[in-house]
């Protein structure tokens, strides 16, 4: 046995050039982006457009979340969007936090005596809590004046969630169809929960202004927008790498033979449940933190933005991208959420019949739920697949087999040398 | 020889049908044993409750050296503790090459972190391609599991079995749906197999079971019909009955 029929460790970016090609063209839209900017280039592109793609990117790296708990681990989690939801929420409370402190002590700065904490407190309470007829901080407020709490907020809730969830669905054996409506109650409870005026986040209302940055008023939101779709495009780029890294070793080889055979997986000895625990709870991580660079992008968030329905929004994506590639998870994720911008913002034309006008603004979910039908019976490889197209052309996969018909021709492995 | 596993009056009923029926069986360490019987004899229930898929309803199931009770271990603990099982139908991760397989199957620490971190040794990969060798796979290390043929999944999976390293190898119905050729290569591999470990094989097929030369135990309703060797077994009035009908 020679060792040239074994795979050699080549470097991580050569054995996935797919990583590589990503983060290059990452990076020239990224560079692209802002040179076409209002903020720093020439103005071809307005703010509130920087913003959608800001937000588009934070939406592509939800999708890769989902890629790899759904498209790599089977387990079709609709509850994914909850955790971006709650990230949003998180970093949410200090934004609106700070804000209202600045303005809260501007007003009282006025007044002949220095005002005490109490009065500052219940000022911001005052006017955060006022829509909801309230004038004290829920128990849930306790850490929001502090930046760093908020953060690791981001990170804990929603990864506490999926811990905790994840533990008792995954322990109980629920799999496939009943562990995703199982994740859709779980999304729906938590939605009507923020509903609620006194869930202690302002109930519909949601938390808004956050796309205002506390004590950054004289900066334009020209700027403000370019700093969170750098960011966007860095924790797309970073999470692009971490997951490439997770799927391509012994990880990956076991959280896809899970997906394919769960019960022969446990025969070999692998602990199935808490390997699908670490996924689930890391992806409901990696949603957190998109969610927290995307809301104060969207500016308000509330819970309507948590429903499940968003979270089906996020299957359709990554299906028509086409699971089980991270590529395609984040191409879906992109080009249906900037087509559906485009449709429902009301620049596509309407199409009139004579007897009956197709208004793209009603039409556009049912365009978008046939799409989503004719991907999964006809292209279930979704738009990814056409990726195969050009790499199959390329370099036909012979599968380490020789290149010759004689003896000792050279063999794959050896010619790629 | 001691004994590696000892099951004693284990009783399994569903629905209230009794699959399994006051079973008891013993295996020594490195002894090659098959397990023959007709359809509905209790033969995969059986191993279902050694590989701790199904719960017996009463009985003992006791384990390796320390003695330890598989009752109350869960299959990928069972697995671990030295229980490899090949299922009736082949099953291995068509999507994957033949090398992650048996990458997968090697023994290794079984945990999240530890094969999140894993990076395969030189040793690792020659074991890989010693083991390829042995299930006559050297050529497709590379090729999709999915693309083999019946028989070379056949193999594949009793390799990936011989790379977990079990103490106790459980085999269902190895040589189904495969040609004579490569039954003969499947009885040799198992026969090589029994020189280190203890091996059961489930089978239907008595040409085959003759080939491995071993102690047969006979199940029929989901109990011990008759042991000893096969000549012994065959000769005997009941399972003659059982086996030809009444």
């Amino acid at each position: 046995m020679t060792d040239a029929a074994l795979p050699r460790r080549q470097p991580f970016a050569l054995r996935f050039p797919s990583v590589m090609i990503f983060l290059a063209i990452l990076a020239l839209f990224t560079v692209g982006v802002t040179i076409l900017s209002e903020g720093f280039g020439i103005g071809v592109i307005s703010t509130s457009f920087i913003k959608t793609l800001g937000k588009t990117l934070c939406l592509c790296l939800v999708a890769l979340a989902m890629d790899l708990v759904w498209g790599y681990c089977g387990i079709l989690s609709l509850g994914h969007m909850a955790f971006f939801g709650l990230g949003g929420y998180a970093i949410g409370m200090w934004l609106m936090y700070a804000r209202t402190e600045i303005i809260v002590l501007e007003s009282l700065a006025a007044a002949e005596l220095p005002p005490t904490p109490e009065e500052v407190s219940n000022g911001i309470a005052t006017q955060i809590f006022g829509v909801v007829g309230s004038s004290e901080f829920p128990p849930i407020w306790a850490f929001a004046h502090s930046l760093p709490l908020q953060l690791a907020a981001v990170v804990i809730v929603p990864g506490l969630l999926a811990l905790v969830f994840g533990w008792l669905a995954f322990r109980s054996r629920v799999t496939g169809v009943y562990l995703s409506i199982l994740t859709q109650a779980m999304t729906l409870a938590l939605s009507l929960h923020l509903f609620q005026n006194d869930s202690g986040l302002r109930g519909n209302n949601g938390l808004s202004g956050l796309q205002n940055l506390p004590g950054l008023d004289d900066v334009p939101q020209a700027t403000v927008s370019l700093w969170f779709f750098w960011a966007s495009a860095l924790a797309l780029g970073l999470g692009y790498v971490l997951c490439a890294w997770i799927v391509s070793g012994k990880f990956g080889s076991v959280i896809r033979a899970i997906r394919d055979d769960e019960a022969r997986v446990r025969f070999l000895g692998y602990p199935v449940e808490a390997f699908k625990l670490v996924i689930f709870t890391l992806t409901a991580v990696i949603a957190g933190i998109a969610g927290a660079l995307y809301y104060p992008q969207a500016g308000i968030i509330n819970p309507a933005e948590i429903a499940p329905i968003a979270s089906i929004y996020l299957a359709v994506w990554v299906a028509i991208g086409g699971r089980g590639r991270l590529y395609g998870a984040v191409i879906g994720a992109a080009f249906v959420s900037l087509v559906s911008t485009w449709f429902t913002g009301g620049q596509a034309p309407d199409i009139n019949l004579g007897v009956y006008t197709i208004s793209w603004v009603d039409w556009w979910t049912v365009l978008l739920g046939l799409s989503f039908v004719a991907v999964t019976l006809y292209a279930p490889k979704g738009i990814g697949g056409l990726i195969d197209l050009i790499t199959e052309r390329k370099s036909p996969n012979r599968h380490g087999a020789s290149l010759g018909p004689d003896q000792g021709s050279l063999r794959e492995q050896e010619a790629e040398k | 020889m001691s004994t590696l596993l000892e099951v004693s009056g284990v009783s399994v009923s569903f629905d209230g049908f009794k699959a399994i029926n006051n079973l008891s069986f013993q295996i020594a360490e490195r002894e090659l044993r098959a397990v023959i019987g007709p359809n509905g004899a209790g033969k995969t229930t059986f191993m279902d409750i050694i590989t701790g898929k199904t719960k017996p309803d009463e009985g003992r199931v006791i384990y390796g050296d320390k003695s330890v009770s598989l009752l109350k271990m869960s299959e990928s603990k069972i697995a671990q503790a030295g229980v490899g099982r090949k299922f009736q139908r082949p099953t291995v991760f068509e999507d994957q090459s033949v090398f992650d397989n048996l990458m997968m199957a090697l023994k290794k620490t079984r945990g999240p972190l530890a094969v999140l971190f894993f990076k395969p040794s030189a040793e690792d990969n020659d074991k890989v391609a010693d083991l390829a060798e042995q299930i006559g796979l050297s050529g497709a290390l590379h090729r999709k599991s999915g693309e083999l043929s019946h028989g070379q999944k056949q193999w594949l999976e009793i390799g990936m079995l011989l790379a977990q390293e079990p103490r106790l190898l459980l085999v269902d119905e190895p040589a189904a749906g495969m040609t004579p050729a490569e039954r003969e290569h499947t009885t040799d591999i198992l026969r090589e197999a029994a020189k280190t470990r203890a091996v059961v094989v489930v089978e239907h097929d008595m040409e085959f079971v003759r080939r491995l030369n071993c102690k047969v135990t006979v199940l029929h309703e989901g109990s011990v019909l008759a042991e000893g060797s096969l000549d012994h077994v065959t000769k005997n009035e009941q399972v003659i009955e059982v086996y030809l009908g009444r």
